[in-house]
Order: structure tokens, then sequence, then C-alpha cells
């Protein structure tokens, strides 16, 4: 145990260091750039889908990570901000392709354009669901705001399921018949121009680069928003509201604000999920994928972008990782092929035991912000228990002098 | 009219009658001490000027505005600014920060302006560091800037909170026993603090209950014992009062201080 939270501490203080630092974000980028292409010429789509499929995670966790990480508020149903994204997403997608149609955009079937063109828009369905349910439950702290949000995120699922207004397509989900869901401009043109040879590139390594661009935009404004007037409000509430308020930060306010924003992201991320898988239904939003992204936050470390990137890249890949390993060739002489498929099943079990662990050595997550980490770790206490022990000395010295006299 | 009326002010929690029809108050440009044996009431009346509690009956006036129901955020962008006794900083903030979070008020960049990284934002920041940083000399504490609230010694992490309150442009601070745990030189220091803070304009109003810091500054002072005021006036005049002698040292002391 010991051994491995060393480990764990030194990698945090190499990557603290510039060198380290700067080593880190080339391999980063490397890996982050180039991974998809080696997959996608090798053939192998699946990997494609599942670095993208980690990308939108990315951007979901980023996004929680403001309201539970930056304001201290624990949101269980986020999840709900992505579905009314996707179903938004589709919805408005639906009517802008309609309009467009008989217009001329640089080449591209004018459709085409619906997913650019609502994209600035699409954090606007979930900055309303994350105004219309924060406003009244703002008020509520800590386990009762949970317990709400968890309810609001069940709501949405169930309203979905129900074809609520006749827009959602009940459990068969959308497109429905007779809808279609146009490609994204660009997704063509690279397909056409960027293929050579055997490498196609395909749908899923377009979207996957869309996803990496709207990571950049994410953590460059999530950087901006911690270094301003609105970021300080936020330590200061999570440190101490009644000070932060004495002081002139408006709770209610500066809690709606991280409820907003970070809503705003699971709009975007729902609505570049929907364009680029092109199908949505109930089940892709569960109560378990609220959970998986709070866990995300809370493995990589609350409150820090580097830790929360690595939380979601974990967690969305090391079941994947797992199953990948049980099935793996080299494994076939010691497992059987059910055996293996078995140890597949069980990744999740695998992977929460490995979760529970985590926690017990490291609270604080991989990555911590180090104010996150420096508020979570208890304050040294030596001085606390040497007063406590001096008291019950004296005390009881005083209870030996009176049955002496 | 006084800058501050508090009337016929009563605080009741459940069975417990905090306050019982106290009236107080405070005229622009004084400093005045509220002193008290522990228990009664000082705090709660400072929690019922900067809204944290709502009296059960009476009346606050601030500069001729009601403070009743309004919200701490509120009564701090009015021009009451307070510090803690339990000293209330945000422990994981530098000290610079500390001062900067209560620059908040006073300053209008829209989250969308700082993202966007515009001149007025830029600008805007410049300014609330520069302003902090003023703050942080006026108390002492130039040269703390970059360490955390939490590593502060017990007088300065006093300091820093005074530093805080004074940021956010008050008219009337409440000072909420700020020599507590202080030694001598601590003391000293606080008391021309305290002094320097009048001088800029601000009017102060302070519990404690260190007598050199109250006979030292103050120029009226106002006795609480078990919710009701008993005594108010120069502190001379509280100092021969027999009813706050009785209150502070029991019956009989005073024929013992007339004695000694």
């Amino acid at each position: 145990m010991a051994a491995i939270r060393n480990g764990l501490t030194a990698v945090n203080d190499f990557f603290s260091t510039r060198v380290g630092r700067i080593l880190f974000f080339v391999v980063l980028a490397a890996i982050t750039l180039f991974m998809p292409v080696f997959f996608q010429a090798a053939g192998n789509v699946f990997m494609v889908r599942i670095f993208a499929l980690v990308g939108i995670y990315v951007l979901l966790a980023l996004g929680l990570n403001i309201i539970v990480g930056s304001a201290g508020l624990l949101n269980l149903g986020y999840i709900a901000f992505y579905a009314v994204g996707a179903y938004a997403g589709m919805n408005l997608g639906f009517l802008v392709q309609e309009l467009l149609v008989g217009l001329e955009f640089f080449g591209e079937a004018p459709e085409n354009w619906s997913y650019w063109m609502l994209l600035p828009f699409a954090a606007i369905p979930g900055v309303v669901a994350g105004i219309a349910i924060g406003a009244p439950v703002l008020r509520l702290r800590g386990d009762y705001l949970a317990i709400v949000t968890l309810g609001f995120g069940e709501i949405v699922r169930i309203a979905i399921t129900n074809d609520i207004f006749g827009l959602t397509n009940g459990a068969s989900g959308l497109p429905g018949v007779g809808q279609t869901v146009a490609p994204a401009a660009g997704q063509l043109w690279a397909r056409e121009n960027l293929s050579t040879g055997n490498f196609i590139f395909s749908k899923d390594l377009f979207w996957y680069y869309v996803i990496i661009a709207l990571v950049l935009f994410t953590i460059f404004v999530i950087t901006r928003l911690d270094n301003s007037r609105l970021g300080r409000a936020w330590v200061a509430m999570r440190e101490d509201e009644v000070a932060a308020s004495s002081v002139g930060v408006n709770i209610l306010t500066t809690k709606l604000w991280a409820f907003a924003l970070g809503a705003a992201w699971g709009g975007i991320a729902g609505h570049t999920y929907a364009y680029w898988v092109g199908f949505i239904s109930p089940e892709s939003f569960n109560f378990m994928e609220s959970v998986l992204i709070v866990c995300m936050v809370v493995l990589g470390g609350m409150g820090s972008i580097p830790g929360v990137i690595l939380g979601a890249v974990l967690i969305t890949a090391v079941p994947e990782l797992i199953r990948a390993i049980a099935t793996s060739p080299a494994l076939s002489g010691l497992l059987t092929p059910e055996q293996a498929a078995a140890v597949g099943d069980y990744r999740f079990l695998i992977f929460g035991g490995l979760m529970v662990v985590m926690m017990a050595i490291r609270p604080q997550g991989f990555l911590p912000s180090k104010r996150r980490a420096r508020e979570l770790k208890p304050v040294d206490d030596t001085i606390l228990a040497q007063e406590n022990q001096q008291l019950w000395e004296a005390e009881h010295k005083h209870d030996s002098d009176s049955d002496i006299i | 009219m006084a800058m501050l009326e508090v009337n016929n002010v009563t605080m009741q929690f459940g069975g417990l009658k905090a306050l019982a029809n106290v009236d107080f108050r405070v005229e622009e440009g004084e400093i005045v001490a509220l002193i008290g044996p522990n228990g009664a009431g000082k705090t709660t009346l400072f929690n019922l000027l900067t809204g944290i509690y709502r009296p059960t009956e009476g009346t606050i006036e601030f500069k001729g505005t009601s403070l009743i129901g309004k919200k701490a955020n509120k009564i701090c962008i009015m021009g009451v600014a307070r510090t803690f006794q339990n000293i209330r900083l945000f422990a994981n903030m530098t000290t610079l920060e500390n001062v900067m979070v209560a620059r908040h008020t006073r300053t209008r960049a829209t989250p969308l302006m700082s993202v966007l990284g515009t001149r007025a934002f830029k600008r805007e920041e410049e300014h609330t560091v520069d302003e902090s940083r003023k703050w942080l000399r006026f108390v002492g504490l130039e040269g703390k800037a970059n360490e955390l609230a939490m590593n502060l010694p017990y007088g300065e992490q006093r300091k820093l909170e005074i530093a805080r309150a004074l940021a956010t442009e008050p008219s009337l601070i409440l000072l909420d026993e700020p020599a507590a745990g202080m030694n001598p030189q601590e003391t000293a220091s606080l008391t021309r603090l305290i002094g320097k803070i009048r001088e800029t304009g601000i009017t102060v109003l302070l519990i404690e209950h260190d007598m050199k810091v109250v006979m030292g500054i103050a120029d009226r002072v106002s006795v609480l014992d078990f919710g009701e005021k008993i005594a108010e006036g120069k502190p001379e005049e509280i100092q021969r009062n027999p009813k706050v002698i009785e209150a502070y040292l029991g019956s009989g002391a005073e024929a013992l201080m007339a004695e000694g």
C-alpha cells in the first residue's frame, strides 16, 4: 500500500517539474493526435470509436467538474443535461435540415451544415435545464442536493422513454421513421481528400478530431473562469459559505452559474454525441452514466483539469482493457475462451474493486488540484491531540490526588 | 440621524432570549465598543446586523434603510463589513486571494468577459490586485501575499480578516473580538490599526474583552448582560458603573473595588 502511495506521489511530483510537464504534454499530444490514425490505418475502427467516446466522457467530466470540483455541489443527475443536449440537438437538427433544403453552401449539401450551425447554441438547452433545476433546489445542501439531482436525472430519463411532447420517439429512440441525421460538413470532404490507399479517413476519426477540438476549447474556458472573479467566488464559497456571503458573494447566483455552466457542457457533449453516433435512445442516459461521470471526477481529482481527464480516460478505458487482456492470445493458454468471456463479464466487478482500493489509499484522486487536496486531507491535528492528552492527564491526575487524600 | 440604529430588538431562540429590547446607536465616525460577559448576546447582535439571523422583534436601520430580511451579501454591498469571533478565513487560499475575494461586490466583470479576456476584464483584475495589496499593506501583511491563510500565525490571521473586511469598502466595520488570543505586543499594534481604520473615515463597532483595547480607543461603550443593555457611556463612566462591575465580578465586588 505504502509503496503504491509513494509511487503515485513520486509520479505527481515528477509531473509538477518543468521537464516532466513538457515531456508529459509532448507524449500526451502525440498519443491524442496520432493513436487513432494508427488504429484506423490498422483497420481497427472499434478502437477509434473508443477514443472518440473517451473524448465525449472527457467533455462530460470537465463539465461536471465545474459543478462538483469548482463549486463543491454534488450532482448525481448530470446525465440529464447530456440527454437534453442530445435530444434538443437531434430535434433542432431535423428542423434546420428542412429549412436548409434548396440552399447552397460551399459545395456541401446544405443540410450538412446543421451540426455546425447549431453548435454555438448547443449549450442553451443544457443551460435552460440547469437553471430550471438549479434555481429551486440550490438552497439545499450536500446530500439533499445530491438526492434531488438524482431524482431530476431519473425524471428526464423517464420523460424521454415516454415520448414527452412527441419529441423523443420513446424507447425506440431517434431518428424515427422518415427522419435522417445529416453528416456534418467536412466529414465527406475528409473521407474523399484525406484518405490514402488502405487508410480511410472514417466518420469516427472525423468526429474524434471534432471532439478533441471541443475538449481543448473547454479546457481553455475553464482555465479562464478559474482565474476570474467567479472562480475565486467558487473557491471561497466552497471553503466557507458564511464568510463568502459576508464579503459580498451572492451564494445562490454563484452556485447557479456553476450549475448553468456545467450543464452547458452537458448540452454540447450531447449535441455532438447525437450527430456523431446518429442514433440516441433513453438507455444511453441512465443513472449508471451519471455515477460513472461522478467517479471520473472523484477518481481523477476534483477541481483539477488533468486529473478529471485522466479519470475519464481510465474509467472509460479500463473495463475495455480488462476485457481485451482476458481475451488476448497471451492468456489463451491459461484461460479457456469461456473463462476469458467470464472475466470480461466480471470487468465491472474488478473495476469496482480497484475503485475501492483507490479511495482507501488516495481519496483526493490521482492528480488532484493542490487546493482540493489540502481541503480533503484532514488538517494536521497533532496539536489538538496533544492538548486532549494533556487535559485527560490533568483530569486523571486530579482523580488520583483525591484518591490519596 | 445615527448611522446605525437598533431599536427595541429582541432575539428569541426557542425558550432562550438572547437579546431583549435592545436599543443601540452608532454615529458616523465613532469607535463604539460592545462589552459584556460571555453569553451576553454580543455576537448575536452582530449576526443580526449582518443578516445571518432575523430579529424576533424590533428594527435595525443602517443609513436610514432597514437591514431586516436582507441577505448577508446585500448588507455587505450596503457598506457593513465584519470579522468573526472564530476566524473564518478561506484557509486554502493565499493571503492575497482572500482579500481579492472581498473585491467581489466592487467589481463587475462577467464570466463571458473573463473567458474572452477583454481589456476591461484585464484592467479590472489588475485593479483588484492593486486594491488588495493596498489593504494588505494597510494591516501590515504585504510581505505575506503568497502565503496560505492557514499557515499564518494567529495574530496575522486576525489582521487578514480585517483586511478582507476593509477591501469590501465598508462605511461601518464590525470587529468581533479582534484582540482575542493576542499577546500584549500584538494587541498594541491592533489598537493602532483600529485607530488607523477610523482615520480613513470608516466607523468601527467592536466586541472586545480586552479592557486595555476598549478603554484605549473607544469613544463610547455599551454593556450587554443576559441580553439586556445595562449601561452605555464614555469608557471612564463605564469603568465606575456599579451595574457593570456587578455583571463582571458579581455583587459585593463594588464594595471590594471601593476599598481596594
